[in-house]
């Protein structure tokens, strides 16, 4: 469970968090929506402390992360996976070495448990073949599912992706939604995934918080996203006049 | 103002950077790999250019102090000063500023600027140690050989050029090498070369390391850190050069 209370972020003076408050539940996958520019990357990497907030707690079941030393820090965060925007794989390794890379850093497993180890993550990302491939030789969908793969590789408490959907086809992007979805419910992880996909909302948004502006515009799970009132919010979920059609058809036949 | 903020940063970084390693024969593969990068792929070049280097000091030498009362021995013997004391190390590592020193400042800054030095810092990975100290001690370590090397090349090059263009004989040259020889001089090298070496891999290190944008700004902290560290040379090169032969 990761707690925020009353963030504050500024850049150049130019306030770009303002008093976020919310809770991200165990076991469920967190959803942080809203447009491009709402701060809601600014969110992400201020709770991972890759951004030093101006004022506010975030707490990891209880542990605050600002008032952490640097050893305390990196402790902490060996209980934490990310999956960047871009999967931010490391260049001059293969696929295989870099699932395994944080199990070379922080554990004692032999080599052969290593290399199942990094075959079990592979498999559970639907990867098979690619061991030796470099991120450059593998597609845009294949890297973000590695990504996933070594960010799963020490069996994390914390899973954070950003954006785990930007510049992927639909088909793609369901399978990420229902991998992360899966590994969240079957390792009992606190999820934070940060996203402006409506097809993510709706599949996945067991928590979904809307950022506005910096500020906390909604919360709430992908059934109540549908009926709310929220003005931002609706211009958000239902840009595109499609879905403002099937919008007011909904409401509608529910007036009825 | 800005200049000792640069400061600042880059003692911050090396606070960091000179931390005790989480493992360390992780790192120690990350030496090997970075000595074979840095340094084993440097020898070509160095090889050419002290060959050529020694050549023409050699003739330049010849042409400019051609005195009927000058032995012809002074030839082998101010080539070789020359290369030991500011060719094979002040020279040589103004070229490696260029060479790894714009290796170094792009291939953090790529690294910088496609998250994967969050990456690593989200693993719980000290990365600035994991990044910069291999590469580090990998300069540190090549350089005296590369010094020594380049000397040998340089005296190689003079060996060849002389003779060949009728300036000096073979057995004059070889005299002039073996005459006056000051030990001291190699010793005040290798520490120039060391500190020259320091200086190759951390500044253009510090730049990449704090690199913010994209491609643009990785070429221009590269283009940077070459300058700084050829203008940092050249300033340790008058101090020590004060210091120790004082």
């Amino acid at each position: 469970m990761i707690e925020i209370k009353n963030i504050n972020k500024s850049f150049e003076n130019r306030p770009i968090l303002k008093d976020v408050t919310t809770l991200f539940e165990k076991g469920k996958t967190n959803l942080i929506i809203g447009q491009s520019g709402s701060g809601k990357t600014v969110l992400l990497k201020s709770i991972v402390r890759l951004i030093e907030v101006d004022s506010g707690e975030i707490l990891f079941d209880g542990r605050d992360i600002r008032l952490m030393s640097f050893r305390d820090l990196q402790q902490l965060r060996q209980e934490m996976g990310m999956v960047f925007q871009g999967g931010a794989l490391f260049d001059s390794l293969s696929v295989a070495e870099n699932v395994r890379f944080p199990m070379d850093m922080f554990t004692t497993m032999s080599a052969a448990e290593k290399a199942r180890h990094v075959d079990f993550c592979l498999d559970r990302v639907n990867i098979k073949g690619a061991h030796k491939l470099f991120p450059s030789e593998i597609s845009g969908g294949m890297r973000k599912r590695v990504a996933i793969a070594r960010a799963i590789a020490l069996n994390p408490r914390y899973l954070f992706c950003d954006e785990p959907n930007s510049g992927l086809d639909p088909v793609t992007s369901i399978l990420i939604d229902n991998l992360i979805h899966e590994i969240t419910e079957e390792f009992n992880i606190t999820t934070l995934v940060n996203t402006h996909d409506m097809n993510s909302v709706m599949e996945i948004g067991d928590n979904i918080l809307f950022i506005s502006g910096g500020e906390k515009g909604w919360e709430g799970n992908n059934t109540q996203i549908l009926f709310t009132r929220n003005k931002k919010l609706n211009e958000f979920v239902f840009a595109s006049p499609f879905s403002k059609r099937i919008r007011d058809l909904k409401q509608r036949e529910d007036d009825e | 103002m800005k200049v000792f903020e640069e400061i600042g940063g880059y003692f911050q970084l090396m606070e960091r950077v000179f931390s005790k390693p989480e493992r360390p024969r992780i790192y120690w593969h990350q030496l090997v790999l970075e000595i074979e990068k840095l340094g084993l792929r440097s020898i070509g070049i160095v090889a050419v250019i002290s060959v050529f280097m020694g050549g023409i000091i050699t003739l330049q030498l010849t042409y400019n102090m051609s005195n009927p009362l000058m032995p012809t021995y002074i030839i082998g013997l101010g080539n070789r000063d020359t290369l030991i004391l500011e060719f094979s190390c002040t020279v040589l590592s103004l070229m490696l500023a260029g060479k790894v020193g714009s290796n170094i400042a792009s291939e953090i800054g790529s690294m910088r600027v496609t998250e994967q030095i969050d990456s690593l810092e989200l693993m719980g990975v000290n990365s600035a140690s994991f990044l910069i100290l291999p590469k580090t001690i990998a300069v540190l370590f090549i350089s005296p050989i590369l010094f020594v090397f380049s000397v040998f090349c340089g005296i190689i090059g003079g060996l060849i050029a002389g003779p060949v263009s009728g300036v000096v004989t073979i057995a004059d040259y070889m005299g002039g090498i073996k005459t006056s020889f000051v030990p001291f001089f190699v010793t005040f090298s290798i520490i120039k070369t060391m500190v020259f070496g320091f200086l190759i891999a951390t500044v253009p290190a510090y730049m990449g390391y704090y690199v913010q944008g994209g491609a643009l700004e990785v070429g221009r902290a590269s283009t940077r850190s070459v300058v700084s560290t050829s203008i940092l040379i050249l300033f340790f090169d008058l101090i020590l050069t004060q210091l120790l032969f004082k």
